[in-house]
């Protein structure tokens, strides 16, 4: 009687630590997403997405906290000004370098990192804010198994956004457009797309969608300068996982992510503070035995 | 090199102009504080020559190299204070260990590329603080260790008063810098720096040629990691402490920018570069109160667009130079364009990038 209790106890842990741990990987998805974006569109990965993301959920902070607005009102706004952000960003600082060799434009986008950080730190300092949650922090039971509406919340907001981008891309003609400047530039602008501000476009919804994460990350943890450097190195894991080129795949490597995190934070001993070195043995790990990723595609040089 | 060729626009005069009020400049003119600040600057300028050997010269990215100056600094912080080693006497372990390292991560790294590369060793960089406080009881997790008598030297120079510790750690770093420098100069004038170059300039074309990626990548990596653990070394014994965010991914992101600043694959760039790396911070803080990383930043983009090439490619250009900086930048001009280091870096209409 005793262990069958036991056991069902463990299930429904298990249970938790993995609803829990789709929770936090639909973040890491998001930030994957974005990073998955502008890679696609100039083959390169943006070091500064997650302190980009950092500076706009301040940016929401500063909106909640000095106008005192309702965050389904804050929410919004910040995205769309995190859009124009990353246009802004693309517009000034990529579109010079736009056709750079790939070592010139991670050292741009390390500048950035640099940029953003010292900005975030300097306009908000590195005082340590709690971020409101949306979501009730009050457990629910469903078969036993204690859930969080914050958990269902954040899934929740990870599976419309991830919709909302796919739609866009496969049903409307914008997404088309983008899609085939990334793909065939040369070709697109004779057909009249301007692949610039397409790739523009990119870099806006890129950092859209990083906000997004950045304002779901901030309640679990807490906001400051530093918030997603570690969330960085789980979405560049999940990149790598689902295999860099692929949307779907970046989805899919950030609840993997999530899930496997959880369940080593909580059943491997004293791994809870490895999870960094964790995901950094993931990256090695795939790199070298599937570099494609899961869905990605294996990388084919001509000479 | 400066020297070689007909036009000399810095001579071995120049050089030994700059060695000789680099020796002297301690005893005569700088203050305590500056010889430090220049004693931290010899010791990045060690880690910084190993990474463009690597990144500049082999086209391994790596920003991650922050781990084996990581190493460094421990294996000199714990073997003097936990085993009573003399601070000198700690240099050839912390380098003999970081070497460890690097060839450790040169072994997954063989099977990366560019980017990929990049990716790998920043995730290297961001999670080996955590490694680091996780092995408390052998690190002093995140109280991190200080070293007392870090800047005391074996043969009493320092205790007799004839040197004091900033000299002496100044003096130090120079000696090293100067035979490291040297030590790459004459590898890269040999077959090695050619087997390394080609590397960079194209892997398929240079296994064609018989090169083994394996064991020249690797021979990178392990140098890269020996220099990097030295520098670590003598950054500790400078600071007199090492903890787990003495070398964090910001100090990744300031050897990989010293050695962009500089000059990648330039054999001079690592010493601006280093210059920049230590003194940069400390003026932005004058103008920017206590946020360096801004000015950083902003530098760092500025000078992808003006010289991508860094301080040592803009000198060249500055004189007019082109030629010898092509020879010495990239070995193939025809490739400069695919090459991650071509010299068409900004604003090139003549690239476009090829759909995947």
């Amino acid at each position: 009687m005793a262990t069958e209790l036991l056991l069902a106890a463990s299930v429904q842990g298990v249970v938790q630590q993995i609803v829990f741990g789709i929770a936090t990987g639909g973040l890491y998805a998001s930030l994957a997403l974005a990073l998955v974006l502008i890679y696609q569109a100039m083959e390169t990965l943006n070091f500064a997405q997650g302190e980009m993301a950092t500076f706009t959920t301040f940016i929401a902070w500063s909106l909640l906290t000095y106008l005192h607005l309702p965050f389904w009102l804050v929410f919004p706004v910040t995205i769309v000004l995190a859009f124009l952000f990353g246009v802004l960003i693309e517009r000034v600082v990529i579109r010079p370098v736009e056709h750079a060799p790939v070592l010139t434009l991670v050292l741009i986008t390390l500048g950035l990192f640099a940029i953003f950080n010292g900005l975030s730190g300097l306009i908000w300092g590195y005082v340590v804010r709690p971020f409101p949650s949306p979501f009730p922090t009050t457990p629910i039971f469903i078969a036993g198994v204690g859930l969080s509406y914050q958990d269902l919340g954040l899934i929740g907001v990870s599976a419309v956004v991830l919709v909302l981008i796919w739609l866009f891309f496969s049903r409307t003609r914008l997404g088309l457009m983008m899609r085939s400047a990334a793909l065939y530039p040369q070709m697109s602008r004779l057909l009249g797309v301007r692949v610039g501000w397409m790739l523009a476009l990119g870099w806006g919804l890129s950092a859209a969608v990083g906000a997004v994460s950045g304002m779901m990350v901030a309640p679990i943890t807490v906001l400051d300068p530093g918030l997603m450097q570690s969330v960085l190195l789980y979405a560049f894991t999940a990149a790598v996982l689902g295999g860099i080129d692929s949307p779907i795949g970046a989805v899919a490597g950030g609840v993997t992510v999530g899930v496997l995190l959880a369940l080593v934070g909580t059943y491997v001993p004293h791994a809870e503070d490895l999870r960094l070195v964790f995901g950094f043995l993931v990256i090695i790990g795939v790199l070298v035995l599937r570099p494609g990723g899961l869905f990605g595609r294996a990388h084919v040089e001509r000479v | 090199m400066l020297a070689a060729g007909g036009r000399r626009p810095i001579g071995w005069g120049v050089t030994g102009f700059l060695l000789l009020l680099a020796l002297l400049g301690p005893l005569l003119v700088l203050g305590k504080f500056q010889t430090l600040l220049l004693a931290y600057v010899w010791a990045f300028a060690i880690a910084i020559v190993g990474l463009n050997l690597l990144t500049g010269f082999t086209g391994q990215i790596s920003l991650g190299n922050s781990a084996f100056m990581a190493i460094g600094g421990y294996v000199t912080a714990l073997l003097v204070t936990r085993q009573g080693w003399s601070p000198l006497a700690t240099i050839p372990v912390a380098a003999g260990l970081a070497t460890v390292g690097g060839i450790l991560l040169g072994i997954p790294a063989l099977k990366l590329r560019g980017l990929y590369l990049g990716l790998a060793t920043f995730a290297l960089a961001i999670s080996s603080p955590t490694l680091i406080r996780h092995f408390d009881t052998l690190t002093g997790g995140s109280q991190g260790i200080y070293i007392s008598g870090a800047g005391k030297d074996p043969f009493g120079l320092v205790e007799s008063g004839q040197l004091t510790a900033e000299q002496w750690l100044y003096y130090l770093g120079l000696v090293i810098l100067v035979l490291f420098f040297l030590f790459t100069r004459s590898l890269l004038r040999s077959d090695v720096g050619r087997a390394l170059r080609s590397i960079r300039d194209g892997e398929t074309v240079a296994v064609a040629n018989g090169v083994s990626l394996t064991y020249y990548k690797t021979l990178a990596f392990a140098i890269s990691a020996l220099f990097a653990g030295v520098g670590g070394s003598l950054d500790a014994m400078a600071t007199s402490y090492v903890g787990p965010d003495s070398f964090d991914v910001t100090i990744a992101l300031a050897l990989f920018v010293g050695a962009a600043i500089g000059g990648l694959g330039t054999q001079w760039g690592p010493i601006p570069g280093a210059l920049f790396v230590v003194y940069s911070p400390i003026y932005a803080q004058q103008i920017f109160k206590g946020r360096p990383d801004i000015v950083y930043g902003v530098l760092l983009i500025l000078i992808m667009y003006v010289m991508p090439q860094g301080a040592v490619g803009g000198f060249y250009r500055l004189l007019g130079l082109r030629g010898r900086l092509r020879r010495q930048v990239v070995a193939v001009p025809e490739l400069a364009v695919a090459s991650p280091l071509g010299p068409a870096a900004v604003g090139a209409e003549d690239a476009p990038r090829e759909a995947p």
